[in-house]
């Protein structure tokens, strides 16, 4: 597959308080982003399990981006500090399992951030058609 | 009454090191029950029977089958499906059989990584001419053959369909006795319970460690064994700062490892509603670690907290890698399965 | 002669621990031209143990072999202690000895009397069906069936009290052990250990009745078909006498004359490994003699391990009783060495009364139930490590980075050593 024609599948994991506001805020007002992004909405991004990451990635993600409110303004207090151990020990997983760890990136963007959460996904899905498909699929089927 | 005839058993191992063969021995004197209800018509470890007399048996002709180790080459491969086919339930038994096991932990690697340690890299090999094993090959006019040696380690239940579960590395005895009742049971009754049953606790280890836990998980810091000079021999080891899996392992073993003082590294696979064994440990670890002024921790502190765990996946995985959602580490080479 | 009837497969082989097939080539008279003993298993231990951290590897290697773990795990334990350069307080060695001592017995025990006994005991022509564990008992009656049986229950026992498990220990630390001995453990310890001496004379009985009175198998076991003149190499102690968990690795020539002692941590220099394309596992050779295939005497490279070879090396055993059988084992067949494949089984019947009383000296020993089993560590490096298993010499090197991860792996593992001697016996 030519690196030009390669349409990364990336998912989203937004939270319902900040994040998920924040991309429909992008929405209301018109800030373009590429439509690669499929987002699932959860009510805290300390809801992210390390399972849901590995599973978006065994059935053919190219990319995973969580989203959650800034440190302090969990709006259940404490579930982002968590959501950051998590990621980050999920990053250094991946990356044994020959999945680069930039595949996998946790943002904090709040509701008010329409304009942020679209320069995000912008970005996250230039480096990932950069980093090229996953590969992961097809390695496990079988 | 007319004398109850005898069931048909068997037992086979695949990618195995004989640990769960000598478990079953360990059961003593049980042995001798299982062989008043049964006929052992294939056990490598322990008689002489071959493929050929396995061969001729009829279609189901095998009551019951336990099958040892995990499927690694073509060899575990083609006898997994024949005995399949021949027996009316299949077992999956033993760690390697049920999730892959140790030897599941070569999916970071592939054949030929392991063919090059193996037969060149190896200091004491001497192979300028680097000879492999192989498939078919021919000394002195005759051909010889071997099985194919795959690139993925595969569970038993991702190559023929199983009926039942008995985790453990090796299964304990008492669990052990637990499937000699099945199996005498259903030479008595023809009964059987529900498929897919697991003969291990539906507990997590913790339920059956006698250590102290303490009111709430603080951890500081993730110790590796060899790091903590005294163990509390009463305390519970998480809460000693040392990394044990028990909280998403299934119990049923005795605890044995935190009895000498060692912590769980997950043998008995995960409880049942933990669809990833890794990730879960994953993620009950990060919960617990740096508790403590979480709020104002940087990314910087993070890093740092997490630096001394060294090896997730060989650690978290190390006995269920085939069986996890990833199954194998990516490696950028041209050669497929 | 028709092809299909030309070849002979024997598949799978059956009471070893392993898997392999044994394919025999005939010629046109039907005689046997060429026959290959096939190992058909890998499972690379030396490629996934690499990025492991290395305390971890003695959790791991036991896994190699379910009938040995035991020797797997003090050989990785070694190679760690070796690693972090630290030394095991004199304490946490005799645990490990005296663990170790049982789970030799339990080895030995299980090859008599479920692996190779059976042939012997009950017969070599007796139908299959019977030529197993369950055909001795059937053989020497239920009391002592039973008692066979409980025996290694005994062993089993004494591992799981030090070990955690029986089958894949876990209590090997880098410089130490990871639990000190009760007083409690330490008495059931004891009264097992004096029920395998106990045993372990008993064995030697049984055998001398059932196998050397028998004419029919006495005569196999000292004849020419089963007999190899190769070199031999096994674990010794400063006294010269075979010791399983520590001491110099000597060789002696097919004549019994000492070829080279040396330190396990310079195996490198003595020992080799080559490949053929129709097996899996690797066919070592001594490095100095040199690999001139499949073939006995002084000029070929190839060297047999395991218990009569041990017994061939050392000029004794180091405990009384044990002592006894080992002289009583050279006065039947009247010269040392003793070349006779079959005798591999007696002498393991000798090695299991060493390890009983071994065991029980051990346990004795005031020192076995002290709390100093931790040594201090240093900063990890490369190391070896190495013990006799059940089966033979047991070489394990590790190299781990700074962080203690393991980067480089090789094992020289004890039966491996025996593969071109087993393809020479099935020819």
């Amino acid at each position: 597959m030519n690196k030009d024609d390669f349409e990364p599948k990336i998912l989203g994991f937004a939270c319902n308080w900040c994040t998920y506001a924040g991309a429909d805020l992008a929405g209301v007002s018109r800030f373009q982003y590429p439509p690669n992004i499929r987002m699932i909405r959860v009510m805290c991004s300390g809801r992210v399990e390390p399972l849901f990451i590995l599973k978006a990635f065994a059935i053919g993600a190219d990319g995973v981006l969580v989203g959650g409110c800034h440190p302090g303004d969990c709006h259940y207090m404490k579930g982002n500090y968590k959501a950051r151990r998590r990621i980050e020990l999920t990053k250094r997983l991946l990356g044994q399992f020959g999945i680069e760890p930039e595949r996998l990136r946790l943002e904090w963007i709040s509701a008010s951030e329409g304009k942020r959460f679209a320069e995000v996904v912008t970005d996250f899905t230039k480096e990932i058609k950069e980093l090229g498909p996953c590969l992961l699929k097809s390695k496990t089927e079988g | 009454m007319a004398k109850k005839e005898k069931i048909k058993l068997a037992f086979y191992w695949a990618a195995t090191c004989g640990g769960c063969d000598v478990a079953t021995l360990d059961i003593e004197e049980s042995i001798l029950d299982v062989v008043n209800i049964a006929d052992i018509v294939l056990w490598p470890v322990a008689m002489d029977f071959k493929y050929k007399d396995v061969e001729a048996m009829g279609p189901k002709s095998i009551d019951i089958c336990l099958f040892n180790g995990a499927v690694r080459n073509s060899e575990h491969e083609e006898i997994a499906k024949m005995l399949r086919e021949k027996s009316k339930v299949m077992v999956a038994f033993g760690s390697c059989a049920c999730f892959g096991g140790i030897p599941g932990l070569a999916n970071v690697a592939n054949r030929e990584q392991i063919f090059n340690v193996a037969y060149k890299e190896t200091p004491s090999t001497v192979n300028p001419e680097f000879v492999i094993p192989m498939t078919e090959c021919e000394v002195r006019g005759e051909k010889l053959t071997l099985p194919e040696f795959w690139d993925t380690v595969k569970t038993l239940d991702q190559t023929v369909d199983v009926d039942y579960y008995v985790p453990g590395c090796p299964p304990v005895v008492d669990r052990i006795k637990d499937a000699v009742g099945i199996i005498a049971k259903y030479a008595e009754t023809g009964e059987l319970p529900p498929k897919g049953t697991v003969v291990a606790s539906d507990k997590s280890l913790c339920d059956e460690c006698p250590r102290e836990r303490a009111e709430e998980r603080k951890l500081k810091w993730i110790y590796r064994p060899h790091e903590v000079k005294e163990v509390d021999p009463n305390k519970c080891l998480l809460d000693q700062g040392i990394l044990c899996m028990g909280s998403a392992t299934r119990g049923g073993c005795g605890a044995r490892c935190p009895n000498v003082n060692m912590p769980c590294r997950g043998c008995m696979g995960p409880t049942a509603e933990i669809k990833d064994h890794g990730a879960a440990v994953l993620s009950m670890i990060a919960s617990v670690l740096g508790l403590e002024g979480e709020e104002s921790l940087s990314d910087k502190e993070i890093e740092e907290l997490v630096s001394n765990i060294k090896d997730q996946l060989g650690t978290f995985y190390r006995f269920t890698l085939p069986s996890s959602l990833l199954k194998r580490v990516i490696i950028k080479a041209n050669r497929e399965k | 002669m028709e092809e299909k009837k030309r070849i002979i497969t024997i598949s799978p082989i059956t009471r070893l621990e392993g898997h392999g097939k044994i394919s025999i080539f005939l010629n046109e008279k039907g005689n046997v031209k060429d026959a290959y003993f096939q190992v058909v298993e890998l499972r690379g231990f030396e490629r996934f143990c690499v990025g492991r951290p290395v305390e971890e590897v003695p959790r791991i290697t036991p896994r190699i072999c379910g009938v040995c773990p035991w020797a797997h795990h003090m050989a990785s334990t070694k190679a760690c202690d070796a690693v972090f350069k630290a030394e095991p307080p004199p304490a946490a060695k005799k645990l490990r000895e005296m663990a170790y001592s049982a789970h030799m017995m339990h080895s030995h025990q299980l090859h008599m009397y479920a692996l190779a006994g059976p042939d012997f005991y009950v017969g070599p022509k007796a139908d299959p069906a019977s030529r197993n564990i369950l055909g001795i008992v059937g053989k020497v009656g239920a009391e002592l069936g039973l008692e066979v049986i409980h025996a290694r229950g005994y062993a089993q026992r004494i591992q799981e009290i030090v070990g955690g498990k029986a089958t894949h220990p876990v209590c090997g630390l880098p410089g130490g052990m990871s639990k000190a001995l009760s007083d409690e453990e330490r008495d059931e310890i004891e009264d097992k250990a004096k029920k395998l001496v106990a045993f372990g004379k008993q064995a030697l009985s049984l055998w001398d009745d059932l196998v050397m009175k028998n004419k029919e198998l006495a005569d196999l076991i000292t004849g020419d078909t089963y007999y190899h003149e190769t070199y031999y190499m096994g674990m010794v102690d400063e006294n010269d006498k075979v010791n399983f968990y520590e001491g110099k690795i000597k060789v002696v020539d097919p004549e019994g004359k000492e070829y080279v002692r040396f330190e396990a941590k310079d195996y490198l220099d003595y020992i080799a490994e080559g490949v053929e394309p129709w097996s899996y596992l690797k066919f070592p050779y001594l490095k100095g003699v040199g690999w001139k295939g499949l073939v006995d005497g002084k000029d070929s490279g190839i060297y047999r391990v395991n218990s009569l070879a041990r017994l061939n090396v050392a000029s004794g055993l180091a405990t009384p009783a044990a002592q006894e059988a080992y002289e009583r084992f050279y006065d039947y067949f009247g010269k040392k060495p003793v070349h006779n494949t079959l005798a591999f089984n007696w002498a393991r019947i000798i090695e299991n009364l060493y390890a009983a009383e071994r065991c029980l000296e051990l346990i004795q020993d005031p020192e076995i139930t002290s709390k100093d089993i931790r040594g201090e560590l240093g900063e990890p490096g490369e190391g070896v490590g190495c013990v006799e298993a059940p089966r033979g010499t047991l070489f394990h090197h590790y190299w781990a980075d700074k962080d203690g991860m393991v980067t480089k792996m090789n094992l020289v593992v004890a039966t491996v050593q025996n593969n071109g001697p087993m393809c020479m016996s099935i020819k």
